[in-house]
């Protein structure tokens, strides 16, 4: 039971990645009907805004320290940080210490700047172009975006810790009545699921309850009867492309302490991203999410001993089995509309 | 000739030449010069034009005709290698039966690839054949190598024991693959001057192949198939209405793309035995689209540029390094010299892929129909030149009308 | 076409065009003049570094190749003359090889074994390289020397740790400098059994693929034969990027040690989210528990950051050593690029000079001269100690370190420190040991 319940737990932290990560590219699908290769790609550059901000706090300078040696044998060069220097030792190791929540301010509007630069300047030119010029267009990109940040920060991940107190894990297992280390799980994992949650609220909110949502959602429905209608769409679609770019670097961002980021972290989504867009229905919202929460899940059970075992490899093709499972059988997706891209 | 019509003839022309000659046409710098760093001709990068060109013209025939994006190509292409592998080490190193196998492996292997992929279209039909292709990359990088039922040999790659058992491997017969005896690695050097070219013998053997699968696929783009396959690509729901079941011809084209990726890949292991789980990966699919639709999707010789183009790419400028870079500099002014190779260092060595993913871009915006419409242009311009210059003194005696 | 000579690429016996069962193959090039595969006839030699440069290796790859430069730098008598002052052998004068100039030329593996066959040959066909060194994983490394084994050049490996490369995959024509991973688990059991006592429960995590299924069998292996108890064994996919599902039942598996069987970016992100979920301050079966990463790389304790601190591993090579040879290779390559060298630079660097200098002392550069110089060749003065290059495999033989993260590193450099030297005659075995058995070396190629 409780191996059932931690296994859970696990997909929907998985999950919440799955989901942010999908949410941005089945919204720009649904609005701009483009194939977004380089969606992964901007989930990278959200969790280097957080390295960036890092290393920005931790710009110091040097002081010779004549005590200590370095590993040439030279006299040690003590860096301190600017921010301990300028807010006092213990306010500048706060800032440091909370960098990556902090990113997200940071982040937000490169995000959406990115978005918006990516949009107008090359995407816009994609609309009437087949899906096989959309893919290979953003595919170059994506490798473009990676590439500049390999240049940059290296090929070594980075580690981004998160803050002290939300560092370490909690017994959730004792509170509910069962034994302890049963239920282990890390605290920022659960700020995560937290966040993803919040982020998807976020989202569709502004979708349901604001005109501009209205006019989006409208615009998804039927575009040309929107333009008829004498509202400038393309605009509208644009900045939602920049909302799409700003979840997939938030959910970037908040990645990681999870795991430390690298340049090709992007890349390793890319296909998953795509299965579970597929999975929960291309442009369907709710869909994306749902199926996220749900490969996350299916994935955790997967890489359980008792499934290994049970089927050998389980873990290396459940996302794939589950993909053509669903495409053979329901090929809208789990919450598709009946009629779209259906045959 | 050969039931093409005069256009089809000269392609097919054209393209034997150039495969022939391209020792010589890949060698334009003498040995020894700077610029033969550029030199692309010696036998393994022009084996791999030639099998990524056979890959990419059966990619072509399913792509570049029905439209039905494939993403997991690559995975025929792996299947291939790994049955020509296992004809080495069961028959011999003989690579005919190899590449006979792996053509009929590839070709049974899609047709069940197809047949369940096929029964959806546009991205849902590309996801599926990711999916699958995936799936096959997994099985192969480790479930199909564990020590009790080895089939793939895992990250390794397949290769070659000496205590497989080679039941027909005579005893006089090479110890690597070889056509009735003559060793796919037998080159021939002719110098002439500074220059020096190559004449490898497994190169030949899939530039012959080459020639003839082009031929075909020619063929089959001029055949009442391939009409029938174009009519899927502009408008199925109507082939449909019409009464016409257009999967069988889907499914035709997807087996005849997926034994040429066999081939492609049972030539691959003839040239080199061993056969990694890498060349299964959906980069490796993905490359493939990137080939054709870099190259002209939907043209006849354009898969083949555009395979040309990225291997050359990954094999010429990510050989080049700082060191190289000084020496082509040299003649500059020491700060001079450095400032230009800080310039250029970004994008060779380590940094081939940005300047492929660049390439890319460039391509796909400006150039919507690959490297063959560039050329396209090229020519029309010419041409316009000349008929301008041909008009410019014509202009001046016409009578006005 | 009148004036065609034969040079050193040759011509092909006309036989072999004729194709009537020739005697012998004739492999890249068959020569009349050449007497093995890219017999430098000019005043330089070229040496071929095939690194991954592209990739999660690249890293790797790049500090392999700055170890390489200096490598050739050195040979040429450029620089201090790093570890050509304090190796045993003096027959490397800093005149190149036997007289010629040592010239380079460098290659993306990709950490691919297409790729880096691919990279390998064009080193070798198009621009005569005559050895090739580098790399940064063992499936490379067997495909890369399993190619130069049938073109005829040597391969010095880089960074490999499976058993296979110098076992069942072992070839004539290549050398492994690097330890493995049985020397890894003789090496790591009796600390580990030292520090957390002999009766331990531990539960396995293995990269599923080849390098991570020798290292778990080596270390199951050595740490039952110290009375330790293996609770469970489990296969992570190579693609995994998150391995919380992986790390959550641990604890409750009533394992009281956790054995990380991951390399690279596994590696970082398995031990990431182990120190997550708190593995190191929880108490199992009444002791600590702990976690063991039995390959160690500096690189990859840099991308782990904070959370190595305490855990165990083990090294080829660290730059913290204190023998002449390190000194003085950590010297030149410090003063060159502002760091302390990585243990697969390392590596490549000791495997250019081995190269160099069973050149000189064979006086010719036939691999098969090379190859006779190489075995059972006995040497000091590397930076790893008293060391053996074994005849029977093709294993070099030298003492393995046995490491932790740093619980204080004074700079970004010291995250590592060294528990244990573990000499040499602990962590040797029969080239017949079971884990090892099957291969063949073959008779050394010299191609034409």
């Amino acid at each position: 039971m409780d191996a059932i319940l931690l296994q859970i737990l696990n997909g929907l932290d998985k999950g919440s990645a799955y989901a942010l990560i999908a949410l941005g590219l089945t919204l720009i699908f649904g609005t701009l009907g483009v194939v977004n290769f380089a969606h992964g790609a901007l989930f990278m550059i959200g969790a280097f805004c957080a390295v960036t901000l890092q290393k920005v706090f931790n710009l110091s300078f040097q002081t010779i320290d004549e005590t200590q040696t370095d590993f040439l044998g030279n006299p040690l060069k003590v860096e301190t940080p600017y921010v301990e220097a300028w807010f006092g030792p213990e306010l500048g190791a706060t800032i440091i210490d909370w960098s990556v929540p902090l990113a997200i301010l940071f982040a937000i509007p490169i995000m959406l700047l990115v978005g918006y630069v990516m949009e107008r300047g090359l995407i816009k030119h994609f609309y009437k172009r087949p899906h096989a010029d959309q893919i290979l267009v953003t595919f170059g990109l994506a490798i473009v975006l990676q590439e500049i940040v390999k240049y940059f920060f290296g090929a070594n991940p980075i580690q981004t810790p998160p803050p002290d107190v939300l560092s370490g894990s909690v017994d959730l297992g004792t509170m509910i009545g069962f034994d302890p280390n049963a239920i282990i799980y890390p605290i920022w994992r659960l700020v995560y699921f937290g966040f993803a949650l919040a982020i998807i609220g976020a989202v569709f909110s502004f979708l349901q309850f604001t005109t501009f949502g209205m006019v989006v959602r409208a615009g998804m429905a039927d575009r040309e009867t929107v333009g008829l209608l004498g509202i400038n769409i393309d605009r509208r679609f644009t900045i939602m492309f920049g909302i799409a770019a700003a979840v997939a670097g938030l959910a970037g961002v908040m990645y990681g302490p999870l795991n430390p980021p690298n340049y090709h972290m992007g890349m390793d989504f890319l296909v998953l991203s795509f299965v579970v867009v597929v999975v929960g229905g291309m442009g369907s919202l709710p869909g994306a999410v749902l199926a996220g929460f749900l490969l996350g899940i299916l994935e955790s059970f997967a890489s359980t001993t008792w499934a290994t075992t049970t089927i050998p490899g389980i873990n290396q093709i459940i996302i794939y089995l589950v993909a053509i499972i669903v495409l053979l059988t329901r090929p809208r997706g789990l919450m598709g509309r009946k009629g779209v891209m259906e045959d | 000739m050969l039931g093409l019509n005069k256009k089809d003839t000269s392609l097919l022309i054209i393209v034997a030449l150039l495969t022939l000659l391209a020792p010589f046409i890949l060698n334009p710098f003498p040995e020894g010069s700077a610029m033969a760093q550029f030199n692309a001709g010696y036998p393994d990068l022009m084996q791999r034009f030639v099998i990524f060109g056979i890959f990419a013209i059966g990619f072509n025939i399913l792509f570049g005709l029905t439209g039905y994006l494939s993403f997991g190509h690559a995975a025929f292409l792996g299947v291939g290698s790994y049955s020509a592998v296992w004809m080495f080490k069961l028959l011999s190193y003989n690579v005919i039966p190899a590449i006979a196998l792996s053509v009929v492996v590839a070709g049974v292997f899609s047709l069940l690839i197809g047949f369940v992929s096929l029964r959806r279209s546009g991205i849902y039909f590309s996801i599926l054949t990711l999916a699958f292709a995936q799936m096959s990359f997994a099985l192969a990088y480790s479930v199909l190598s564990n020590p009790k039922f080895n089939l793939t040999n895992g990250e390794t790659g397949l290769q070659v024991y000496a205590d497989d058992p080679q039941i027909l491997q005579g005893a006089n017969a090479p110890d690597l693959p070889h056509l009735f005896g003559l060793p796919m690695r037998a080159t021939y050097t002719m110098d002439v001057g500074a220059w020096s070219f190559d004449f490898n013998a497994g190169y030949y053997l899939c530039a012959v192949i080459m020639m003839v699968v082009f031929y075909l696929a020619i063929r089959i783009f001029r055949s009442p198939f391939g009409m029938m396959l174009r009519a899927v690509k502009s408008n199925q729901q109507r082939m449909n209405y019409t009464g016409l079941n257009s999967k069988p011809y889907t499914l035709a084209a997807f087996v005849i793309s997926g034994m040429y990726a066999g081939l492609a890949g049972g030539l691959m292991a003839a040239m080199d035995p061993l056969a990694g789980a890498e060349r299964m990966q959906w980069t490796a699919s993905g490359e493939v689209v990137l080939m054709t639709i870099l190259g002209g999707t939907g043209t006849l010789i354009g898969p083949v540029l555009g395979a040309g183009f990225i291997k050359y790419f990954e094999n010429i400028f990510s050989k080049i390094n700082d060191n190289v870079l000084h020496s082509w500099f040299a003649f500059l002014p020491d700060g001079l010299e450095d400032a230009v190779v800080f310039l250029i260092h970004p994008f060779i060595g380590k940094g081939w892929h940005l300047t492929l993913g660049i390439l890319f871009m460039l391509v796909v915006i400006y150039l919507p129909g690959g490297l063959v419409e560039g050329g396209q242009r090229l020519l029309n311009r010419l041409k316009r030149k000349k008929t301008d210059a041909d008009d410019a003194p014509s202009g001046k005696t016409e009578p006005a009308e | 076409m009148t004036n065609k000579t034969v040079t050193r690429r040759g011509v092909l016996k006309s036989g072999a065009v004729a194709g009537a069962g020739v005697a012998l193959p004739t492999i890249f090039t068959a020569s009349s003049a050449a007497a093995y595969t890219n017999e430098p006839t000019g005043s330089s030699v070229v040496l071929g570094f095939n690194v991954p440069q592209t990739g999660p290796y690249a890293e790797e790859g790049n500090d392999e190749l700055l170890a390489q430069q200096l490598a050739v730098e050195h040979l040429n008598g450029e620089g201090d003359g790093g570890c050509l002052n304090t190796f045993s052998s003096k027959a490397l004068q800093g005149n190149g090889i036997l007289g010629k100039k040592v010239e380079f030329v460098t290659g993306d593996t990709q950490t691919k074994s297409d790729a880096a066959r691919a990279s390998a040959k064009s080193m070798i066909e198009k621009d005569g390289a005559i050895m090739i060194n580098g790399g940064s994983s063992s499936g490379v490394a067997v495909a890369v020397q399993g190619l130069c084994q049938e073109a005829g050049v040597i391969f010095m490996a880089g960074l490999t740790h499976a058993n296979d490369t110098t076992g069942k995959d072992k070839k004539a024509n290549g050398f492994r400098h690097f330890f493995n991973a049985y020397m890894s688990g003789a090496a790591l059991a009796p600390v580990l059994a030292a520090e957390m006592g002999k009766e331990r429960r531990a539960y396995h995590l293995t990269a599923d693929y080849n390098w991570g299924w020798t290292q778990e069998e080596s270390i199951v292996a050595s740490t039952e034969a110290l009375g330790w108890e293996t609770v469970n064994t489990v296969k992570t996919p190579l693609a995994s990027t998150d391995f919380s599902s992986y790390i959550a039942p641990v604890l409750n598996s009533g394992a009281d040690v956790l054995v990380l069987n991951h390399y690279g970016g596994n590696m970082v992100n398995s031990l990431t989210n182990a120190i997550q979920f708190g593995l190191l301050d929880k108490v199992a079966n009444g002791k600590d528990f702990k976690i063991v990463v039995p390959l160690y790389s500096e690189l990859m304790a840099a991308g782990a950051g904070e959370n190595i601190k305490g855990v165990l591993g083990s090294m080829n090579w660290n730059w913290q050593l204190q023998d002449e040879g390190t000194k003085a290779f950590v010297k030149s390559f410090g003063e060159k690029y502002g760091k302390p060298p990585s243990n697969s630079a390392q590596t490549c660097y000791a495997q250019t000079l081995l190269y160099a200098d069973a050149c000189e002392r064979a006086g010719t550069f036939n691999p098969c001269g090379v190859v006779e110089a190489l075995e059972d060749f006995e040497f000091d003065g590397l930076g790893n100690g008293p060391t053996w290059y074994r005849g029977a495999d093709h294993q070099c033989f030298k003492d393995v370190l046995v490491v932790r993260g740093n619980e204080n590193p004074t700079n970004a450099y010291d995250t590592l420190e060294i528990v244990e030297i573990t000499p040499r005659a602990q962590v040797e075995y029969d080239p017949e040991h079971p884990m090892f058995a099957g291969g063949d070396l073959g008779q050394c190629n010299p191609g034409a």
